[in-house]
């Protein structure tokens, strides 16, 4: 590892823009409600992501931060919401909205969630060395929100935007932390998102075939002791 | 060397299941490879207590005592109950409930899971091994809605939403372990090598491994089936095939709690204070409790039994919290003689199912008059399960409250209430079962399907022997393997 460059203000910045820009993104999903945005956010955030480990990449010199960009931007990017809209076209869900109860208390919940986030985080980011280590509370933050958004959304499709973001911010908080986890790990992970995905996808066709339709409010009414 | 062989063999299985699973007698070759993966097991388990901890495959593999009691144990329980789901298929396919392309489905995911489990075990990176943890319940979830019904679709759902959040957390945790062990070791492949973290575990920043088994715990605790983080547990027991019940009771937790005793072994050395030991105990009592307080009014089969494994897990998770030799002993015992028990209950269950045609206890009755054996069956597992004499549940039960009489003395009270429950209540609900008090009528069935017992009786037969005598080798051998880990220090 090479030491850190002397960091120059301007990357600085660029890093800490597009870690907000991630933070609002996690928002923007707690309240947006057509499915085709959902999936457009989430692919926004991959798009954020390959920027931001790009630019810590640069920044940092650590060279093996490229491939993780080159690789999230396949994946995250191209992949998944490929997937995910055929997925979208095939169950003809595509301009399906969602009704959201609350958003307001949702939005200040989530407050709430990134202030205790930036708290709990502080003293990790002291100790880190990376330079983009002020953004680890931003991860824990998207973390917790999209955490959020999978508890407090009833469709089976939402939950899995929640579900993917979830990674997301992991990835993030692993790049910001500690340059990523090793590459076998990464690839591990991808992986397992990469079946899960698969899995989910099985899984709205079995539950629209047994309750005839997505939204899980169906499924509540199925009698289980 | 033998690392790989145990890794490969079942994913060797899994690959043929899917290309042949759904001609005549893939069943057969299921359980040739289970077994085979159970011989190897004990070739490990050999191995490692007689030359000491082996690695392999550029030390992304190790196995030491600890983790090859509990190969054996998923190797074993896997073998016998692919010998169970041979009849259990056998009935199921005669009754037209399953085609050939499901049986393929089933038979390759059996596979996989076995895979995923004995990676987590073998596993020496802390990241595959959470990889592969997540693996197990992309592997099962779609066994759970293997049979398509509203009710397992639904428990499914709950079972992979639920236990994505958790290990999810885990994976955070994992990052944080990562970025405190990365000071000493350096970025790259051995910063999360259980082995190097093993030896710099005095040097990790204490704040922030704290952090990170706090992570740790509420993300594998989600698969333990820890309270309040079970609530997918009883449906997806209850939903899914019976095999699979047994499996998922009887192995997956205890790999999942085996997960969170590899961290908390290198939390405890950064630590140095009762954080994780203190966790341990109270999310295991909470759990006991609230698990037989809630099979009180079950009136499921299969969910009072999974119930009944929140609350051994919660034993178990308890005894590990109480610590020192004879705790950490108890807790290993403990998995030990749960995984044996509890998934011979399973295939007894799943037999009673089948030849009743319902998993609702107030429908079920009369099975002492229809299949005495399976009645036997029934009232032996009900003694082993509650914790009587003279099966091994009771010696680990009795340890546990010897030690906690020492070390957790509030916490007596409670237990024994608890214990006194789930007694009361198994024995209440079989024996309304096996006799025919209240119910319906005897119905003048044909006659009933062809039953297999002998993977039952063996685990019993095992339970009890552990019960009766604890062959003192064994006893050795546990000794050695907490040793080995370092989980025998008190606090």
């Amino acid at each position: 590892m090479s030491p850190p460059l002397p960091a120059h203000p301007l990357a600085n910045y660029l890093i800490q823009f597009l870690g907000s820009a991630l933070l609002m993104s996690a928002f923007a999903m707690l309240a947006l409600r057509r499915m085709t945005s959902l999936v457009r956010i989430f692919a926004l955030q991959g798009i954020l992501l390959t920027l931001s480990t790009l630019a810590v990449a640069i920044l940092s010199s650590e060279t093996h931060l490229l491939f993780s960009a080159l690789f999230t931007f396949a994946f995250k990017v191209l992949l998944l919401p490929a997937i995910l809209f055929r997925l979208l076209n095939r169950l003809r869900i595509q301009g399906e909205v969602e009704a959201l109860v609350n958003v307001p208390s949702t939005m200040v919940l989530g407050l709430a969630i990134v202030v205790f986030s930036f708290t709990l985080a502080g003293p990790i980011s002291e100790l880190a060395s990376t330079v983009s280590k002020g953004l680890i509370g931003v991860g824990l933050a998207s973390l917790l929100l999209s955490f959020l958004m999978m508890i407090s959304r009833r469709k089976a499709l939402t939950q899995v935007i929640g579900f993917l973001g979830m990674e997301n911010a992991l990835f993030f908080s692993a790049i910001n932390a500690t340059y990523g986890m090793p590459m076998v790990v990464e690839l591990g992970v991808a992986f397992d998102v990469l079946v899960g995905t698969f899995v989910f996808g099985i899984f709205f066709f079995q539950i629209r075939e047994t309750f005839e339709s997505l939204d899980l409010k169906h499924m509540d009414t199925t009698s289980m002791e | 060397m033998i690392l790989t062989a145990i890794v490969l063999c079942p994913l060797l299985g899994a690959l043929v299941m899917g290309t042949v699973g759904h001609r005549k007698g893939a069943d057969a070759l299921n359980v040739l490879f289970s077994f085979l993966t159970f011989g190897l097991s004990i070739v490990l388990a050999f191995l490692v207590f007689t030359g000491g901890a082996v690695t392999g495959g550029a030390e992304q593999l190790y196995s030491d005592g600890f983790s090859a009691i509990f190969v054996v144990i998923t190797g074993g329980v896997g073998a016998t109950t692919s010998l169970f789901s041979l009849r259990y298929m056998a009935i199921e396919k005669a009754r037209g409930h399953l085609g050939a392309e499901r049986t393929r489905l089933y038979l390759t995911l059996y596979q996989v899971f076995i895979l995923t489990m004995l990676v987590v075990l073998v596993s020496n990176n802390l990241g595959i091994l959470w990889v592969s943890l997540e693996g197990a319940t992309l592997a099962t979830v779609l066994l759970v809605a293997w049979t398509r019904t509203p009710a397992s679709v639904k428990a499914a759902w709950k079972y992979f939403i639920l236990c994505g959040v958790g290990i999810a957390l885990a994976l955070f945790g994992t990052i944080l372990l990562y970025f405190a062990s990365e000071k000493t070791l350096g970025p790259g492949g051995t910063a999360l090598l259980w082995t190097h973290l093993n030896g710099v575990k005095t040097t990790l920043e204490p704040t922030v491994i704290g952090l990170a088994f706090i992570f740790f715990i509420v993300g594998y605790g989600t698969k333990v089936g820890l309270v309040p983080l079970h609530s997918w547990l009883p449906d997806a027991h209850a939903e899914g095939p019976t095999p699979i019940s047994a499996v998922l009771s009887g192995l997956l937790l205890n790999v999942a709690l085996y997960a969170i005793l590899r961290i908390k072994v290198l939390a405890d050395g950064s630590l140095h204070n009762h954080l994780t030991s203190r966790l341990l105990l109270g999310f295991g009592l909470v759990s006991v409790l609230l698990a037989s307080l809630s099979m009180w009014r079950r009136q499921d089969i299969k969910r009072l039994f999974a119930y009944s494994s929140i609350e051994h897990m919660g034993l178990a998770t308890f005894a590990f919290g109480l610590g020192g030799p004879v705790g950490a002993f108890a807790g290993l015992l403990h998995m030990t003689s749960h995984s044996l028990i509890k998934s011979a209950i399973f295939f007894v269950v799943g037999h009673v199912v089948q030849t009743s045609g319902s998993q609702k206890i107030p429908e079920i009755r009369h099975i002492g008059e229809r299949t005495p054996a399976l009645a036997r069956a029934l009232t032996i597992g009900g003694l082993a399960i509650t914790g009587l004499p003279p099966f091994a549940i009771f010696a680990s039960e009795f340890l546990i409250l010897s030690t906690a009489v020492v070390r957790a003395p509030w916490a007596l009270p409670p237990l024994l209430l608890a214990l006194l429950i789930t007694f009361g209540v198994v024995f209440r609900r079989i024996q309304e079962m096996t006799s025919g008090a209240e119910g319906p009528a005897l119905p003048s069935s044909s006659s009933p399907p062809v039953l297999t017992f002998y993977p039952v009786w063996i685990h019993f037969g095992l339970a009890l022997v552990i019960g009766l005598f604890f062959p003192e080798s064994l006893g050795r051998l546990y000794h050695s393997a907490l040793l080995s880990i370092g989980l025998t220090n008190g606090q």
